[in-house]
């Protein structure tokens, strides 16, 4: 139906709902980075020596290393000197004890993203650690999680309370040197969360956490630190949204998972950062790296994450499992439309014996969207009777978008598992047609036949990020058929 | 109900229908019968509004309305329904949740409230037994693994559900078993009601054993050649479409 192609037209056209900028007086670091911008962010914080000691080692090393150039993505170079290191909000010194103390457009901000802090820290009983650009404003109840001994705090303030916790524990996960990305981000993080689990607790509430980016050509440094000692559990949520914004954003996380013996982390991510514009104008680019090690026996820890946002995503969640029998999961729906690239997967690394990992990645592309699934299993030689099932799936909505699969497998003891199944499939226009006969409009179909198509990711979500899961596949997608 | 004039269709170019002429009034069981290749799906198609049937002239009216200017699920909404002779597999949509937002997206359009939970589970219980199908049925994904037997009572589950003006069944038959027949035919008969009508789109005279027409109509070259009472289906029968094909007489009977 030619109407309905123009229909879709327009609602491809349509702008990116979360696009707005709070006005929010910035206390800014003129761009560049040396080590004197180091040492400054050090100081800001408060730091103990080694940190900074551990942040100038980072950027030594980072010099001499290269940006990485083997992901299925491309981008103009990146001018790091060109980019601010340090941006808080001004009211950094006298930080708000409670809500009423927090800047009222702040909390605007969340109610127009339809997550009224207010409201979500009453009904949902999430404690809620806000990251606002680069220091955290607001960290709710956290009294209640202390009484049990879990510490869920921002990492400069576990910096200061905990120094031998974080120190015990920062950068072994992912070395200071790891990779480009993550040397970077080591130099120079300004904020991310702090979670420590005791022993045999299991925390009675979801974790999460809220990213946003606002202040102009300020790159985020988030480093996420999370320990669950032995047989204790966690759930932490991680969801973004950034205002519209025409230049290109970097942005470089890292997020290290502990998980001593019998403890288990599950990690959901929704993330939905600013795509750029149809043409690929603006966006974020995300370059994160995030890794998790099973350190004892029957340990697990899961990664699920919806991706819809950013222009560029550079992702690959991992797990090392070094304990034996312990457990590795994968779960990735990733979407994009226009001129969204996106190299995801992840990295399971059985080194322990029994041990075994699920990977399944969906992958959507729309529009003049890439998509690229890059996993590596891995099977060490004391990793007896490994097992791996991999699932990845990709679906094309049109026919100027590319879905591209590279998994590698590199098995070293013969008693393992390794099972990979790949599907590519068109969006189908018999489906479309069936549900449209049925009465559902075009939109309403593409959203409901995506929805199914990710469903086994979907149910890994804590109920309510799978409901703003769907939500915001549903808005990523209108229209992308035609 | 249904006035179809003149319609000329082309799919890929090629022309399937020459200039149909079908009127069907309301609580009308019309057959529309055929050999291969004759339009009896194009003509299931156009009047659903599948893209790829390019209606090239003619037109189609639908309670005074004119069809051909509709999307697919205007004409859904209105009340047209197609089963499909191949109905596709949805994975991860359950059955029961395209039918909420079918049956929603029909209320919707007459400005009728949403069923409730319970009200919408009372419904399909009740059209399930129609079909003879268990309710652990509703909770699979759409017509996935469904053997062909199980894709056509789907088909009939949700035409029971949607309470068409104008059900198009196309070859629902083909690929049942007696005992699956049967099944089919009898929610179809369940369904015969003096506001609604239907097309059955067939091959064989067999369906019509189980649900008697009003109308039997031949197809062949893209218009239909004869039209007469249950009768003419067992003469096709008898005597094979050749009969019609090769009659001089009944292009002019037409």
């Amino acid at each position: 139906m030619n109407t309905a192609v123009t229909d879709l037209g327009e609602l491809i056209g349509r702008e990116y709902k979360e696009g707005f900028v709070t006005d929010i007086e910035a206390d800014t670091l003129p761009p560049g980075l040396d080590e004197g911008v180091i040492r400054f962010l050090s100081a800001k914080k408060n730091e103990p020596d080694f940190v900074l000691e551990w942040r100038l080692d980072a950027f030594r090393r980072w010099q001499d290393m290269k940006q990485p150039n083997w992901a299925q993505v491309r981008h103009a170079p990146i001018d790091f000197q060109a980019i601010s290191y340090y941006s808080a909000p001004k009211s950094d010194a006298d930080r708000p004890k409670s809500l009423d103390e927090v800047d009222p457009k702040l909390l605007e901000t969340y109610e127009k993203l339809g997550i009224p802090l207010a409201e979500q820290k009453v009904l949902a009983g999430i404690a809620v650690d806000v990251v606002f650009d680069s220091v955290s404003v607001a960290t709710t109840f956290k009294d209640k999680l202390a009484k049990i001994g879990v510490i869920f705090c921002p990492l400069s303030e576990a910096l200061e309370n905990h120094p031998d916790l974080v120190r015990q524990y920062l950068g072994s996960v992912v070395p200071a040197t790891d990779n480009f990305y993550a040397a970077l981000n080591s130099a120079v993080f300004t904020e991310g969360s702090f979670v420590y689990i005791p022993k045999g607790v299991r925390c009675p509430m979801e974790l999460s956490t809220y990213f946003r980016i606002n202040a102009l050509n300020t790159g985020q440094f988030e480093r996420t630190l999370i320990i669950a000692d032995e047989g204790s559990y966690v759930s932490y949520l991680e969801g973004c949204t950034a205002p519209m914004r025409d230049e290109n954003q970097l942005h470089a996380a890292v997020v290290e998972l502990v998980a001593l013996k019998d403890a288990q982390i599950k990690y959901s991510t929704v993330q939905n950062w600013y795509p750029g514009d149809e043409e690929g104008r603006g966006g974020i680019y995300n370059f994160v790296t995030k890794r998790g090690v099973c350190r004892g026996d029957n340990a697990k820890i899961s990664w699920t994450q919806v991706e819809t946002g950013s222009a560029i995503t550079w992702k690959y969640p991992s797990v090392l499992l070094e304990g034996d029998s312990s457990v590795g999961e994968f779960y990735s729906v990733a979407l994009t439309n226009n001129c969204q690239q996106a190299d995801t997967g992840t990295k399971m690394v059985h080194i322990g014996r029994n041990t075994s990992s699920t990977i399944i990645s969906k992958g959507i592309s729309a529009g003049r969207g890439q998509n690229a699934y890059r996993g590596l299993v891995k099977v060490l030689k004391g990793a007896e009777n490994a097992r791996n099932y991999s699932q990845c799936d990709s679906l094309l909505m049109g026919d100027r978008c590319g879905a591209h699969t590279f998994p590698y497998v590199e098995v070293k003891n013969p008693t393992a598992t390794v099972e990979h199944e790949a599907t590519t499939s068109k969006i189908g226009e018999d489906q479309l047609f069936y549900c449209r006969q049925r009465g559902l409009s075009e939109e309403d179909a593409v959203s409901m036949i995506v929805n199914g198509f990710c469903k086994e990711v979907f149910r890994e979500l804590p109920m309510e990020f799978a409901v703003e899961a769907q939500k915001l596949l549903g808005i990523s997608l209108e229209g992308a058929v035609g | 109900m249904l006035k179809i004039s003149k319609l000329t269709a082309t799919v890929d170019g090629k022309a399937i229908l020459n200039g149909l002429d079908l009127e069907v009034g309301p609580g009308e069981v019309h057959a529309i019968m055929g050999p291969n290749g004759s339009g009896k799906s194009t003509l299931a198609n156009v009047i659903a509004g599948r893209e790829g049937y390019e209606v090239t002239g003619g037109s189609i009216s639908f309670l005074g309305q004119d069809l051909l200017s509709m999307a697919p699920e205007e004409r859904a909404r209105e009340g047209v329904f197609l089963a499909f002779q191949y109905p596709v597999e949805i994975p991860g949509v359950a059955n029961v949740y395209l039918l909420k937002e079918a049956v929603n997206a029909a209320r919707r359009h007459r400005d009728e409230a949403k069923l409730d939970a319970m009200d919408f589970l009372k419904l399909v219980r009740e059209k399930l037994k129609l079909v003879q199908m268990k309710e652990e049925f509703l909770y699979r994904s759409v017509n996935e693994g469904f053997s062909g037997g199980e894709k056509k009572r789907n088909e009939i589950f949700q035409m029971a559900m949607l309470e068409p003006r104008l059900a198009v069944l196309d070859e629902t038959d083909s690929g049942l078993d007696i005992d699956a027949l049967k099944i089919v035919a009898g929610g179809v008969n369940a369904l015969r009601a003096p506001d609604r009508s239907v097309i059955l789109v067939t091959h064989y005279q067999r369906l019509l054993d189980h649900i008697v027409p009003d109308r039997v109509h031949v197809l062949a070259g893209g218009r239909i050649v004869r039209s007469g009472d249950k009768s003419l289906a067992l003469e096709l029968e008898a005597q094979g479409y050749g009969w019609v094909e090769s009659d001089p007489s009944v292009v002019s009977a037409a």
